[in-house]
């Protein structure tokens, strides 16, 4: 047995048994942040605290709504929103973080392509990140079907119809999924089983996997620096705090961090008190009827690039446009064929290539609201076919660039 | 037997009988997403067709899915090629278009407009006539003819007829 002494403390008590002083410095006062970072950098934090808001009003949520195809609708529209007291509070949070945790993945992913944080060591970083991304949409989709109103249940019927890949017709895999010919009480009973367990579960699991990924690479800086962390750990411990390039995570970094946790805070609450229509569709509030199609079906504005890249072409090439969006991204540190890991202003082709692929996102975005006619059908057909032009030609502009 | 030969036996025997079972279990797990035995034998609908008047679209229900019905005028019959007469059902000396009211793109409803004589479905914009033959993208292909069966003036949906069979076997429809 293991020789343990009369302990001097709590905290001495605890070390003896739990080693809590190597746990705090490896995961916290020394684990070294480069210096020069810029707010960018808190979308990390943001995202954990938006995941910690979501997984706390669910489980209020939870106690109250009825995944049952009869009580789901009422469960939440009468239930929680009328009897419950502070109800409207946890839908509106949940509804409103569900939205918002996708735009700061969004910034957050589009800050490490600047900033070439997915190369050089960071690969999975990067990979993780992206396996989060299709947990989170899968658990957005499937949160989306339990109000059982009309968007839930027709964004249900097509979204589960895609399994059936256009001309292999593979319906009895679409009837396997749904348990049922039509989205039904099978179907409203799995997906709530995914949202509330397993989902969840694979979620927190990758999110642990993705800070793993981030402990011996460290983070990216905003000059795409190489830093010698064992250097620049060795001149902060020795009191030279001002010379090193790095600091430690806890409590200096994460007190920035929290700075810009709290100013994101002040933006989601007042969101979630005076504007959180923008997260609750309109349609969803008819219950779910599958004889009546609503005039007009889109998903939540995060799908909405994605969407459109199905839309313009015929059901086997819409379907192989998607699966090349929905993987494409996963690939990028494979694609980009750079030797540099620095940030896309000194990239040359690459930096007008970020932003002709931002700009390409935001335009499939706005077209995927749109109804699918005239013009708008030609800007999303242009817009697709420029989406995967970019990605062909990612390789060749980044194999030309030269080693700086 | 050396101790470390034993070792790896026994990993590999372990490794074996724990791989049977995962199998197993994966194949349980699968089974029992299927659709329940109540949920397939609730598959079959009767339907009376001397109700419906020409040029009027109704929707009927068939396993939780939309069917149309459509009857045809004799103006709208005269509108018809003989390729898409096959796909007519008659019953009596009334003629009916039955489809499932799914676009065969990704299952939204389409609307049916009696003056212009066309389904939309406002998902994609795809079109269909009163034959149930695409004609406009995205959707792949014809309006899908449920299974059914005709008997003196009523349809049963669900079960397979000589008709339906035919229509199978032209390529008419899918199986669905």
């Amino acid at each position: 047995m293991a020789h343990f002494t009369k302990a001097t403390g709590l905290q001495d008590w605890f070390n003896q048994r739990l080693a809590t002083d190597i746990v705090s410095r490896v995961m916290a006062t020394e684990y070294w942040i480069p210096k020069n970072i810029n707010f960018l950098w808190a979308m990390g934090m943001v995202l954990v605290i938006t995941f910690v808001f979501l997984l706390a009003s669910g489980i209020i949520l939870m106690m109250y709504y009825q995944p049952n195809v009869e009580t789901a609708f009422d469960s939440v529209n009468y239930i929680i929103m009328k009897e419950v007291e502070f109800g409207w509070l946890w839908r509106h949070v949940h509804g409103v973080a569900a939205s918002i945790v996708f735009l700061i993945m969004y910034i957050h992913m589009f800050t490490g392509i600047y900033y070439g944080s997915y190369k050089k060591g960071r690969e999975l970083i990067w990979i993780s990140g992206m396996l989060l991304f299709v947990a989170f949409s899968a658990e957005a989709f499937s949160g989306y079907m339990l109000p059982w109103g009309q968007m839930s249940y027709w964004a249900g019927m097509v979204i589960t119809n895609i399994f059936s890949l256009g001309d292999l017709h593979l319906n009895g895999l679409v009837e396997w999924i749904r348990g049922d010919y039509v989205p039904a009480q099978a179907f409203l009973n799995r997906f709530y089983m995914l949202h509330v367990l397993l989902l969840p579960l694979v979620i927190i699991v990758l999110i642990a996997l993705h800070f793993a990924t981030l402990r011996i690479p460290h983070v990216n800086n905003q000059e795409g620096e190489e830093l010698d962390f064992e250097e620049e750990a060795k001149k902060y411990k020795s009191g030279d705090k001002k010379g090193s390039k790095v600091m430690a995570f806890a409590n200096d970094f994460l007190s920035k961090d929290m700075l810009v946790v709290s100013i994101f805070m002040i933006l989601f609450f007042y969101l979630v008190f005076y504007n959180y229509d923008f997260a609750m569709d309109p349609v969803n509030f008819d219950p779910a009827d599958g004889l009546k199609t609503p005039a007009h079906i889109y998903p939540e504005w995060y799908f909405l690039w994605s969407y459109e890249v199905l839309r313009p072409f015929s059901t086997n090439i819409g379907l192989i446009a998607f699966g090349f969006a929905q993987v494409i991204f996963v690939m990028l540190p494979f694609l980009d064929r750079s030797p540099n890991a620095i940030p896309a202003h000194k990239r040359g082709a690459f930096q007008i290539w970020f932003w002709v692929l931002l700009a390409d996102m935001i335009v499939l975005t706005a077209m995927g609201k749109l109804p699918p006619e005239g013009i708008y059908s030609t800007i999303g057909l242009v817009s697709v076919l420029l989406f995967i032009a970019l990605w062909i030609v990612l390789p060749f502009i980044t194999k030309m660039e030269k080693k700086l | 037997m050396t101790k470390t030969n034993r070792r790896a036996f026994m990993g590999k025997a372990f490794s074996a009988v724990a791989g049977v079972g995962a199998i197993a279990s994966l194949y349980a797990m699968k089974k029992s997403w299927d659709p329940l035995p109540s949920v397939k034998a609730a598959g079959f609908t009767t339907l009376d067709m001397s109700e419906y008047k020409g040029n009027e679209l109704v929707t009927e229900k068939w396993r939780g899915k939309p069917v149309f019905i459509l009857k045809y005028t004799p103006e709208m019959m005269a509108s018809l090629n003989d390729d898409q007469k096959t796909r007519v059902i008659q019953i009596g000396s009334d003629y009916f278009m039955v489809t499932l009211g799914l676009c065969t793109h990704l299952g939204c409803i389409p609307g049916y407009n009696p003056d212009e004589k066309s389904f939309l479905c406002a998902c994609h914009g795809g079109t269909f006539n009163v034959a149930g033959e695409v004609t406009k993208a995205p959707p792949p292909r014809d309006l899908d003819i449920p299974p059914f069966k005709i008997n003196g003036t009523t349809l049963v949906l669900g079960e397979e007829g000589d008709e339906y069979k035919k229509l199978l076997e032209d390529g008419k429809t899918l199986r669905v």
